[in-house]
């Protein structure tokens, strides 16, 4: 009994083994996995520059399946995020276009439209206790609906080239020879985001998706720890949105679908839907996981018409692995689930 | 708890991004033959036209014509402005909306002739259950004297479009073609075969047997995309080049990342695109790679020929003549004045090419990003400063 619930942590190699046992830990097994198989069929991959590369490219949807985590692990969902992409994306081409001081000015409108966003879904969906993904459904309709009147749903032109170079440029370094700015806000982001977990805020948020009503009875205020998930939510697709601009430019099919792309991966990364279990690092694993698999798809040759069929197929086996293995971690609860107590 | 709820979610999801605007990278023209399939016969009939020689002035190509057999506009005079009901496919990409523009202008100058009246609009946002409604709403209420339909599909709109016919008013089809053989003309630039052989038989002059190139999709199963297709395959192979394709939908994000996993795979000697739009992030690709930007073809999209003429690359731009929006409406001003009209109206589309393209870069120096170069409205009101401004409402 003293061993179970001793305050003093159990030895490390006890705490990794028992984590790799568990979908939150296996994910990165499976990330070194795909990395190999990813370096093998592209040994290119090894040369100076290349990795940096490849982790600056994913670096937007690691970020957006970060936000996502927010809500997940609070026992919403976000299905917003893609929209605010494409808002943000269209925002961007169409108010700073080729005009270096547009810069500020727009920058600072779209964290506004971000906050405004993420309140809005996070007011609706925790105060009126309307459900969250019919809430985000309806501002992704909302957010949608004025991109396509501002576009016509067709291109418009790219922002100016300083405004692209946090998502186009890097740093020239010795040993790695290049970094994208981009690999570096992604380290921020992910540093961020651990942190934040650890703090009363990530705790508490956690605890509410676990149990909402204990969370309630023991002061803390469930409504305004998930609007403030939303809003993180929303701020971060905004940060991908502007590392996406920069990376490839104005198309108003930029952001579409990152939201599912950005729940698969959470629940890949052992992220329990309805809330309360999984790690952020491990979503964040499981964003690059996808990515390499969609890389690894095109390396290996897999002919274009069967690649969204095998790639879905994968993503149907990981993620029954994810939930065989809870099953095994929490039988009764998995049980319960099931018998529809849950 | 969760498994209906998510079900549902599902079900409102899919209902929901299916038809989200924008959703589908909607193509920005074609010829009537469907089906992924090569045509041979509509390929040869396309390979001949590109070349042959048009009748009419070649100042004024949206009125250039091949000869063959003509609709009577005998039966259709009016003796006063006649209104136009006009239902469109959609405006979802640039092409699209630079033709748009154009046509309005059109029509600006021909109700200041005193041949039109009034231009009704319905715009079904590319989805064909909407067209079919627009035109049957026309067909009742639009008190319309003829009809021009640019359908999203070539079959879906077939029975809409044959009401239309049975009115007795004249039906005038352009860009994308239908199977209803009731219309009274079908105006179009020669097509997507004729594109696909003209972009492929520049990338395969410049390449060697055994040489690698990238063919960038924006989507499979839509006709005018697969034609273009079509053709490139077919003249690849007899060149012994090798093709890998990837199906991008035209978003910038997904293009960069295939050339990327290209350009670190291996040689990567032309790229091939079936979009101007997706030519510019392929250009990118390669300079953020580092490396020499090699033969990349694309369309007459300002971006693409500007990006073309900064980086210096070995470019080529095949051309679906956006100025067919303006014909559409002369072919019905034509036919209310009670004049003959071609009944397959073929009109000229000429690539630009390395010595056209200081001129067009000149002519259209003042033009957005997005805007076609070959939109045909240099003699129409408005113009300069209604293509530069770009309203679409």
């Amino acid at each position: 009994m003293s061993l179970r619930y001793s305050l003093e942590p159990d030895p490390l190699p006890l705490r990794v083994r028992r984590s790799l046992a568990r979908p939150e830990g296996a994910v990165f097994l499976v990330l070194v996995a795909l990395l190999v198989a990813l370096a093998v069929a592209n040994p290119n991959l090894l040369e100076p520059g290349q990795l940096p590369r490849f982790i600056g490219r994913a670096a937007p949807i690691v970020i957006v399946t970060i936000g996502q985590f927010f809500v997940l692990i609070s026992g919403e969902f976000d299905l917003s995020q893609g929209a605010v992409i494409g808002a943000q994306v269209v925002l961007a081409g169409n108010l700073i276009g080729a005009d270096d001081s547009m810069i500020l000015p727009t920058l600072v409108l779209m964290l506004l439209l971000a906050v405004v966003v993420g309140l809005i879904n996070g007011l609706v969906t925790a105060l009126l206790k309307v459900p969250g993904f019919i809430t985000t459904l309806a501002t992704m309709l909302v957010l949608s609906g004025l991109t396509f009147y501002a576009t016509g749903g067709a291109a418009s032109g790219n922002p100016s080239d300083s405004f692209r170079e946090i998502g186009r440029g890097g740093l020239t370094v010795p040993i790695i020879s290049y970094l994208p700015w981009s690999v570096l806000v992604l380290a921020l982001t992910v540093a961020g985001a651990h942190l934040l977990m650890g703090r009363p805020f990530g705790r508490l948020l956690r605890a509410a998706g676990d149990n909402e009503t204990t969370v309630g009875l023991s002061g803390a205020s469930v409504w305004w720890l998930r609007t403030r998930a939303y809003v993180l939510s929303a701020l971060l697709a905004t940060l991908a949105a502007v590392l996406l601009v920069g990376y490839a430019g104005t198309h108003p099919t930029v952001g579409q679908g990152y939201q599912f792309t950005a729940i698969a991966a959470a629940v890949l990364g052992g992220v329990v839907l309805g809330g309360g279990r999984g790690w952020v690092l491990s979503a964040a694993a499981g964003a690059f996981v996808l990515e390499c698999l969609i890389s690894l798809l095109n390396v290996v040759g897999v002919a274009s018409s069967w690649r969204d069929t095998v790639q879905g197929v994968i993503i149907l086996a990981a993620v029954s692995a994810v939930a065989l293995r809870w099953r095994g971690i929490h039988p009764r609860r998995t049980a319960r689930i099931r018998a529809g107590e849950e | 708890m969760w498994g209906p709820v998510i079900a549902l979610a599902a079900v409102v999801l899919l209902g929901g991004t299916a038809c989200a605007p924008g959703s589908t990278p909607a193509p920005g023209a074609g010829a009537p033959t469907a089906g992924a399939q090569l045509d041979q016969a509509a390929y040869d009939t396309e390979n001949a036209q590109r070349k042959a020689a048009f009748s009419g002035d070649p100042a004024k190509p949206y009125e250039q014509y091949l000869p063959g057999p003509m609709a009577s506009g005998a039966a259709t005079k009016l003796g006063r402005p006649g209104k136009v009901c006009f239902s469109n496919a959609s405006l979802s990409n640039v092409w699209r909306q630079t033709g748009w523009i154009t046509m309005n202008q059109q029509f600006l100058a021909m109700k200041t002739a005193g041949v039109l009246s009034e231009l009704e609009v319905r715009d079904a946002q590319d989805s064909e259950n909407t067209q079919v409604a627009d035109i049957d709403y026309l067909v009742k209420e639009g008190n319309c004297d003829g009809y021009v339909v640019a359908p999203a599909t070539v079959d879906a709109t077939k029975a809409a479009i044959e009401r239309a016919c049975a009115t007795g008013k004249p039906v005038i089809v352009f860009d994308r073609g239908t199977t209803a053989t009731c219309i009274t003309s079908f105006v179009h630039s020669v097509g997507g075969y004729a594109w696909g052989i003209d972009a492929s038989e520049f990338l395969a002059g410049k390449l060697k047997a055994g040489q690698h190139v990238v063919a960038l999709r924006t989507a499979a199963g839509v006709d005018v995309f697969e034609q273009r297709w079509a053709a490139a395959q077919k003249i690849f192979a007899a060149a012994g080049i090798t093709v890998t394709d990837h199906l991008t939908g035209a978003d910038p994000t997904k293009i960069k990342n295939a050339m990327a996993d290209e350009l670190a795979k291996g040689p990567v000697d032309a790229v091939w695109t079936d979009l101007g739009d997706q030519a510019v992030p392929a250009v990118e690709s390669f300079q953020d790679a580092g490396k020499p930007v090699p033969p990349i073809n694309g369309e007459d999209n300002m971006a693409y020929l500007r990006s073309w003429k900064k980086v210096g690359f070995d470019g080529f731009a095949a051309v679906y003549s956006c100025f067919q929006w303006r014909t559409a409406l002369i072919a019905l001003g034509d036919l209310f004045q009670g004049k003959d009209i071609p009944k397959d109206w073929v009109l000229p589309q000429t690539p630009i090419t390395r010595d056209g393209l200081d001129a067009v870069l000149t002519a259209n120096a003042a033009m957005p990003d997005v805007h076609s170069a070959r939109f045909g409205g240099e003699d129409l009101p408005g113009y300069p400063q209604v293509w530069i401004d770009r309203r679409l409402r």
